[in-house]
């Protein structure tokens, strides 16, 4: 059973959806920041897809010196204060934090992070000036943290950069994705207005780049282009019902969920498809929307599931219960869902094995499909040259630079879907890339 | 179970913590309090011609999230009248009356100096402690460290005051002077009946970078203040020392200076003080803190056999010596428990850029435990002492303990360096990098420039 009442306000969603990683007080700020120990060669640093000096930005917090703090982590990364808030710390940074080795609680580096880009943020404080102007010109296509991380990083470069974003707002993943309880739209959408001010890239939205005609389009008029459109929706699983109401993809829940908050319909009885990250989101979230009973039900067993062990660990505390070694065969229901067939499975020698005749039914009144979310391979393709792997992702060289030379790529398009401080990383690598293409023409 | 009664000079008191002639001896309130809660004693907010002081009194240094680990103030003397203070110091007295009440003093002419002795004594103090210490405010009008800092008018002082104390006299030191054992020869001199040491060091805790004005501000204004607490304490240890073990001072002593709990009050005990006195710590933290001196102490006692304070008073002072008289063959180095390492690798920086190259790391990245070079290693404590692990870097003894060597005996044989290039320099075999060396070494990947 569900611990969470279901929210009929703003309010009770707000308490439900209680930031994970709350904003740090400037006096819990002073009393973290004062157990770094300024390691040697952090191997926080060391564990951050970004790199950022870590020990460094701790001791400024420390003296004082916030501004140089922020400055520290923008450096390294331009998404630093949702990373801070989004990143999964647990298995980087602060996982790396040598207090572990003590027993001794990690420095809560994330939280550190937010604090002190939220300082400059809130004060509109430039703390970068652009390169000098190149005369060259980039087209960045999405706007989310790969898009938005290179323009930045172009910017300084001193190229001129146009971002094209199919929807309203910036920001990608983390307004539409991320949960609820990591980052809240505000706060996304606050950090790239704060970013845009610096850099002054131009934002387009409601901008889709739809076609060979787009692309086209683009190429005649920019010097290079960045693709950062990111995956695309919920793949579906091929059985039977899968279309009846009450069945969505769990990608597309949340996105509902970032923008109706409370108004935000959820079954009673909910089970959610999948062992991934986005799967023990979809879990909690419909636990803290006040769900009846929330089911995980996952093909394998608990050790092989893809989340991270502190995402399941909160989804059994938000309420959620698991159903290892099952796979779904239909969905039931008469128009609307009714309930998942399932089968159960065996493991042998790595492959799964249905075991005759265990099937059961598991009634509910809403399926949530954590079952991945597709490539956008069909656009894609529109690209001339453009080569993809098996598996839909972008093809890169150790400059990011896609097999159509003009064209670079960063984020989930090319990783096939990691996490934001990785579309960061790889982003200002990948503007680094373009800015040596642009000097070599 | 360990007796903590305390003797300093004829002065009695059921324990050696008394409460040091500051703000938390303001007043007969106070002192009540602090008796009630285990004080052993109590020296009274100096006394004299009362003072009007400004607002905004203190500054505090801290270390990242420790407050007040050094302390400064530019307070004066008493801003109460005298007869207000004579009646609470009767109060206090009577009501109890095994706890010692040391009236802290201040004036100026010798008839001043004769009649407020006689004032506190009818008031029923059991001793007297001259300020000769305060380094702001009262040394301009010729009072405080201005008499500390000279040892004929400290000792001309005593004098005047001896001639009509009853109750024994204690002599309040200021630290603002070179050697330490001058001003307290002198108090000897003059026939002082004890010394009280420090009292608080000239300072200016901070500059507000802002307002370009140092702390504490008044009125966009500053001054140098006299400063205390934790950071204080080594400097007072050296000087209590200077003082139990020269000759010609031979006067009972009451440690001062930054005293918080009860391993400091050891310490100075073990330096040859008989009382101890605090007020930074109460100022911090309140009476309550007698309650862990009390406890520690009398734990340090049984534990080590001590029945009384006589028996490790000044126990520590045959062991101070001259530089020239330790053992030159004497050698540690360090060593590393594997096992409790936790990989920040700060020995590693410490020795590398700031001793002496001695310490090595791993070629594998994912093995984050350093080790020592033995034969680099001068064993200077330096990563022992950086190591955020309690007891993982230990300082082993390497030499047999047969040889004995000191510098003073190799200067009587004249074996010693005499040229700037003498082949007897000590680090003549070190090892050390050639300095382009440093220019290709691995450095990490986010150091930049
Ligand atoms: C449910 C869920 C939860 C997650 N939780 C976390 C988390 O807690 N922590 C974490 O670090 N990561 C999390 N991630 C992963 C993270 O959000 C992504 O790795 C990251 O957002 C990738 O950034 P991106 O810029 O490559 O892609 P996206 O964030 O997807 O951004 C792509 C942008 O391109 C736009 N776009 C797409 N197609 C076009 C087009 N044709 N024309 C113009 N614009 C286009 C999109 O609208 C979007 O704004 C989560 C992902 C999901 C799905
Ligand atoms: C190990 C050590 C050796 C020192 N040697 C010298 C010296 O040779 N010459 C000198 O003028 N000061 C010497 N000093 C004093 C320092 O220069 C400095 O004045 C003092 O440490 C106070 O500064 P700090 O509080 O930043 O340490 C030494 C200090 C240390 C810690
Ligand atoms: S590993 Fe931990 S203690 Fe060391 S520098 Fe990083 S955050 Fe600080
Ligand atoms: S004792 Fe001194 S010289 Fe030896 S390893 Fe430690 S820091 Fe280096
Ligand atoms: S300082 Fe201590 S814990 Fe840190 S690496 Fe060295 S031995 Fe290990």
């Amino acid at each position: 059973m569900s611990e969470y009442k279901k929210p009929t306000t703003e309010a009770e969603f707000a308490a439900n959806f209680h930031p994970k990683k709350p904003l740090m007080s400037d006096t819990e700020a002073y009393y973290e920041s004062s157990r770094c120990l300024y390691c040697y060669d952090a191997p926080c640093i060391n564990a951050c897809p970004t790199g950022i000096d870590i020990p460094l930005f701790i001791r400024q917090i420390n003296d004082g010196n916030k501004e140089g703090a922020a400055k520290t982590i923008y450096e390294s990364n331009w998404f630093g204060h949702a990373c801070g808030n989004v990143c999964p710390t647990e298995e980087l940074c602060e996982g790396a934090c040598v207090y572990n080795n003590s027993d001794v609680k990690p420095i809560e580096i994330g939280r550190l992070q937010a604090h002190a880009t939220d300082q400059v943020i809130r004060s509109k404080k430039k703390l970068f000036r652009t390169g000098k102007d190149t005369g060259k010109t980039v087209a960045v296509i999405g706007a989310g943290p790969a898009g938005i991380s290179a323009a930045c990083e172009l910017r300084m470069l001193g190229h001129a950069v146009d971002v094209y974003e199919a929807k309203a707002q910036p920001s990608g993943l983390c307004v539409y994705g991320v949960a609820p309880y990591k980052l809240t739209n505000e706060e996304a959408v606050e950090e790239v207005a704060y970013l845009q001010d610096q850099f002054g890239f131009n934002l387009h939205y409601n901008k889709p780049v739809s076609g060979r005609a787009d692309f086209e389009n683009l190429e005649e008029v920019y010097d290079a282009i960045f693709i950062g459109i990111g995956l695309g929706g919920t793949s579906t699983l091929g059985i039977p019902g899968e279309d009846k109401k009450g069945v969505m993809g769990a990608l597309e829940f949340v996105e509902v969920l970032r923008n109706k908050h409370h108004a935000t319909p959820v079954g009673k009885k909910v089970i959610v498809l999948g062992g991934g990250n986005t799967a023990m989101d979809a879990a909690s979230e419909s636990c803290r929307m006040g769900a009846e009973s929330v089911i995980i039900a996952y093909r394998r067993g608990p050790e092989e599931m893809g989340a991270y062990s502190f995402e399941f660990d909160l989804a059994k505390k938000s309420g959620a219960k698991a159903l290892f070694n099952v796979t779904p065969v239909e969905v039931l229901g008469n128009g609307s869902v009714t309930g998942v067939k399932f089968i159960r499975n065996r493991s042998a020698n790595g492959k799964l094995e249905p075991i005759a005749s265990s099937e059961f039914v598991e009634p509910c009144d809403m399926v949530l499909l954590g079952t991945g979310q597709g490539k956008q391979v069909e656009l894609l393709k529109e690209v001339s040259g453009l080569a993809l792997d098996q598996k839909g992702r972008i093809v890169v060289n150790e400059h990011f630079q896609t097999t159509n030379t003009k064209y670079f790529t960063a984020g989930d398009a090319m990783n096939g879907g990691v996490e934001v401080v990785n579309a960061a990383a790889e982003a200002k690598k990948a503007a680094h890339g373009i800015h040596s293409f642009l000097k070599g023409k | 179970m360990a007796d903590l009664r305390t003797n300093l000079a004829g002065i009695n008191s059921p324990n050696p913590f008394w409460l040091a002639s500051a703000p938390p001896t303001n007043s007969g309130y106070q002192i009540m309090k602090a008796f009630d809660a285990g004080w052993g004693g109590a020296v009274w907010k100096t006394l004299g011609v009362p003072v009007v002081n400004v607002s905004s009194r203190y500054g505090a240094v801290n270390y990242r999230d420790k407050r007040m680990v050094g302390f400064n103030n530019i307070e004066l003397i008493t801003d109460r009248p005298l007869k207000d203070n004579l009646r609470e110091i009767s109060e206090v007295k009577k009501r109890f009356p095994d706890h010692a009440v040391i009236a802290s003093l201040m004036v100026e002419t010798k008839e001043e100096w004769h009649q407020i002795v006689r004032d506190v004594e009818n008031a029923g103090a059991d001793g007297i402690e001259l300020n000769f210490g305060c380094p702001h405010g009262m040394c301009e009008r010729g009072m405080g460290s201005a008499v500390g800092q000279e040892p004929k008018v400290l000792q001309m002082i005593v004098e005047w005051v001896k001639e009509v104390a009853k109750v024994p006299v204690i002599t309040k030191l200021t630290p603002n002077i070179s050697d330490i054992t001058r001003p307290a020869r002198a108090a000897r001199a003059g026939g002082s009946d004890a010394i009280s040491l420090i009292n608080t060091i000239q300072s200016i805790v901070g500059v507000d970078i802002d307002q370009f004005v140092p702390y504490p501000i008044v009125d966009g204004k500053s001054t140098n203040g006299g400063y205390c607490g934790p950071a204080v304490k080594p400097i007072a240890l050296n000087m209590v020392k200077n003082c139990a073990q020269h000759p010609d001072v031979n006067l009972p002593i009451s440690g001062i200076g930054g005293v918080e709990n009860w391993r400091d009050a050891v310490e100075f005990i073990l330096l040859g003080a008989t009382s101890v006195q605090v007020c930074t710590a109460v100022m911090h933290f309140g009476f309550g803190i007698i309650r862990d001196l009390k406890s520690g102490l009398e734990r340090y006692m049984d534990e080590k056999g001590f029945a009384t304070l006589d028996d490790f008073r000044g126990k520590a002072l045959p062991n101070v010596k001259h530089w020239e008289d330790l053992n030159l063959k004497y050698k540690v180095t360090a060593s590393i428990n594997e096992s409790k390492c936790i990989g920040c690798q700060l020995c590693y920086t410490a020795c590398e850029d700031g001793a002496h190259q001695a310490i090595a790391l791993s070629s594998d990245p994912a093995n984050r435990i350093p080790s020592i070079i033995d034969e680099n290693c001068v064993g200077c404590n330096l990563c022992s002492l950086v190591c955020p692990v309690e007891d993982c870097i230990t300082m082993e003894r390497r030499d047999d303990g047969t040889e004995h060597l000191t510098w003073g005996e190799r200067t009587a044989a004249g074996n010693i360096p005499k040229g700037f290039n003498d082949e007897l320099a000590g680090g003549l075999h070190h090892w050390v990098p050639e300095p382009a060396e440093a220019l290709v070494k691995k450095k990490p990947r986010h150091y930049k420039g």
